[in-house]
């Protein structure tokens, strides 16, 4: 049982890095306010300043 | 006890490989379960990560666990974050596994089940693993720098050009090819069309839905927009059965070609929150679902491969692409088995995320098995259809001819019996009203799909529907490749222009942002326009130089790899990367030259364009003998700039063999990680 709560947590974790999720969490966290309309457009400004574009494989 | 027990257990894994492997190899005649290939994929695979990564690992790489990765040293909560060693495996194959592993296979299967299979089976355990795997580590040991930095300071400017440019060509023709599986799927396809075309607005809701009512909330937006999309999957049958609305989404090749033409140029210049990355999620999400779908529907119905081990079309006449098995198998299947293209993915964002130097066997050798075995499930979906209509659905109509009964005479001459009602019986099951010359792969994997999915749940009366959301899952899946790409080629043109004119390297500056977007669409909207204009269906042409370019950058990655171990002093461990180099200059090359050069105009462009020149002249005519010449022309130059870094490469292993060079490796230097766990 325990092993299973485990792997679904990782699994949950891993889907939350994959819809970047985790990075709003982080960008939350980094700039210590709370999640809002206002937060998520400045995370959005934020990842496309500072990223360039991931490629997905063909 | 425990070792008798351990070498035991991996005799039986070892023993199970070895009678998996001689059955799919030997049989002839009589049919072979797909249990088979599963059975003998899982089995290579668990020897191939236990010993070979292992090796790799140990007497390659030396990973050191107490070694700060920069995800340790330069952790900024943004770019660079320690990760848990099972969350980044997932985020990279997400990453890597695209429509590639599902596309190449399935037009491999020309030549029977068997040739593909093998090269899947030896290709990803000695050459993809092992190029994903060396290049996270190495890109891991140089604060997550791209192939091309790699490139530049290991072999020198030369190889840092190449493969910026290799990178930009690879980029162009896989867009260009991209698209037009997603044509050739959508053709005359009221149905697949309308699906398609209610991703867009199911996008935009979903970018303002994460925007504006639950903002960051993508896994729920994500299956919200599922929802919605099979929704527009079962609408889509009710709109291509309607006399008014079916026509509005009835498109030729040409027209849906401009299309996406259009659409690529938009998702480029637009906002990334607004459809590209609602696209994304939302591709993501299917892609997962469907993969894992796929995955337990073969096991639990476990069906009978129609298709031959091996076909009379091995001598090089086939009609879904010509070419003999040596070299075109090997580059027909890239993803599936190796891909230069993953190379970008592990020296892009996985490096700065990998918490420990030893996660990168798991991530970057384990990821490539994962997605090789989604290869393996490709061939399987393109193996289970009597082989005639896998014939009648990707030959061009240049090939069999245009109507039913034309296609079953030539398909069953072939010794591949198939009648016109049966290819026409097949169409009416999936909702369409033909499959006919359907070239590209995508409506073959699609049939195959749903032939699996529905002996599993719904049966014949649910076809149609898995037919479509087979269709679905591939076009967005492509599309997202395309918006992706598209994008990422545009910020490089925009970097390499900027050394000429710095304002156009501000990628918020729109007509910076215009211009650039519109070079790049137009320069794989050109391939696309001429693959669609292509009589023999543009696949034949543009799949293989797909396939070249994609291999070639695999020998960037594999030389920049061997130039890294030589320096390291780890020379005669090098034919790890070095063997599976020389082997792919010998297939690129061989492709290459063939494409070119080959005296058959269905497989040489200089041929090709020689037969139309003494053909009649016409506007047509003048236009497909400049493709093919410019076709071999692209050819030459990705085969010399690959040729030069492999010269430049050697140039730098003599001279740092003979002594001449300094074998000095650009690592960043040892820092004694802090993490608690697996500490020395």
């Amino acid at each position: 049982m325990k092993w299973f709560l485990e792997a679904g947590r990782v699994l949950l974790a891993a889907l939350q890095e994959i819809f970047d999720e985790a990075a709003y969490a982080r960008f939350l966290e980094r700039m210590k306010i709370a999640s809002s309309v206002e937060a998520y457009s400045a995370f959005l400004r934020d990842r496309e300043r500072s990223e360039k574009p991931m490629p997905r494989c063909c | 006890m425990r070792k008798t027990l351990t070498a035991a257990l991996w005799g039986v894994v070892s023993l199970t490989a070895a009678l998996g492997i001689s059955v799919i190899a030997t049989r002839r005649g009589e049919p072979v379960n797909a249990l088979w290939l599963v059975v003998a994929a899982t089995c290579w695979y668990a020897l191939g990560y236990r010993f070979y990564s292992k090796f790799i690992a140990v007497k390659l790489l030396v990973l050191d666990p107490q070694r700060a990765t920069p995800a340790e040293r330069l952790e900024d909560g943004r770019d660079f974050v320690v990760t848990n060693k099972w969350v980044v495996f997932g985020h990279h194959f997400a990453a890597i596994a695209g429509p590639g592993p599902l596309v190449g296979p399935v037009l491999a299967a020309q030549f029977g089940y068997l040739p593909g299979t093998l090269w899947i089976l030896a290709g990803a355990v000695f050459a993809g693993c092992v190029q994903d795997f060396v290049i996270l580590l190495f890109s891991v040991r140089r604060d997550g720098k791209s192939l091309t930095a790699m490139a530049r300071s290991e072999i020198g400017k030369v190889g840092g050009l190449v493969a910026y440019a290799a990178v930009l060509s690879i980029l162009v023709i896989l867009l260009a090819v991209a698209a037009l599986i997603v044509v050739n799927a959508l053709k005359s396809s009221p149905w697949g069309t309308f699906t398609i075309a209610m991703t867009i607005p199911i996008a935009l809701l979903m970018g303002l839905y994460l925007r504006r009512i639950r903002p960051g909330k993508v896994l729920e937006v994500s299956a919200l927009g599922f929802v919605l999309v099979l929704l527009a999957i079962w609408f889509g049958q009710q709109v291509s059965q309607n006399p008014a609305w079916a026509p509005l989404f009835t498109f030729t090749a040409p027209t849906l070609a401009i299309l996406i033409i259009v659409y690529g140029f938009a998702a480029s210049a637009l906002p990334v929150w607004l459809l590209l990355a609602p696209r994304d999620y939302l591709s993501t999400f299917v892609k997962l679902g469907t993969i894992s779908l796929l995955g337990l529907g073969i096991v639990a119905l476990h069906p009978t491969l129609h298709m031959p081990a091996l076909t009379r079309f091995a001598d090089g006449n086939g009609p879904v692409f010509a070419g003999k098995i040596f070299p075109f198998a090997f580059i027909t299947i890239a993803c599936g088995a190796v891909s230069g293209f993953h190379s970008l993915i592990s020296s892009g964002t996985t490096p700065k995320l990998i918490a420990r130097e030893t996660q990168t066997r798991m991530v970057g050798y384990g990821a490539m098995m994962a997605e090789s075995a989604v290869a393996v499930m490709a061939m399987i979906a393109a193996c289970v259809m009597q082989p005639g209509v896998y014939f009648a659905i990707n030959s061009p109509a240049g090939i069999v001819g245009v109507g039913a009964a034309s296609a079953a005479n030539t398909i069953s001459g072939w010794g591949f019996p198939v009648a016109p009602t049966e290819i026409e019986a097949l169409a009416h099951a999936v909702g369409e009203q033909t499959l006919l010359n359907r070239t590209g792969g995508a409506p073959a994997f699609a049939v195959g799909m749903a032939n699996i999915f529905s002996s599993t749940l719904g049966g014949e009366r649910w076809m149609a529907l898995w037919y479509h959301f087979a269709i679905m899952f591939e076009a967005l899946f492509i599309l997202t490749v395309l918006d992706a790409g598209t994008r990422v080629a545009r910020f490089m043109l925009q970097d390499a222009l900027a050394h000429l004119w710095k304002p156009i390297g501000r990628t918020g500056w729109y007509p910076s942002i215009l211009s650039t977007s519109g070079v790049i669409v137009a320069l794989w909207g050109y391939f696309l326009w001429q693959g669609v204009r292509d009589p023999l269906g543009g696949i034949n042409a543009l799949w293989p130089l797909f396939g070249i370019s994609n291999q070639l950058l695999a020998t960037v990655a594999l030389c920049v790899a061997t130039t890294i171990l030589i320096k390291m002093g780890k020379a005669r461990y090098s034919f790890v990367t070095l063997a599976p180099a020389a082997f792919l200059v010998t297939v690129t090359f061989t492709a290459a030259w063939h494409k070119v050069f080959d005296p058959n105009p269905r497989v040489g462009f200089l041929a090709q364009a020689q037969a139309l020149a003494a053909g009649p002249a016409s506007a047509a005519n003048t236009r497909l003998i400049f493709n093919n010449r410019l076709d071999a022309a692209v050819t030459c130059a990705l085969v010399v700039l690959v040729a030069l870094v492999v010269l430049e490469s050697a140039r730098v292993w003599l001279g740092v063999l003979s002594g001449s060079h300094a074998a000095e490796v650009k690592e960043s230097p040892f820092v004694m990680t802090r993490l608690a766990e697996e500490r020395g």
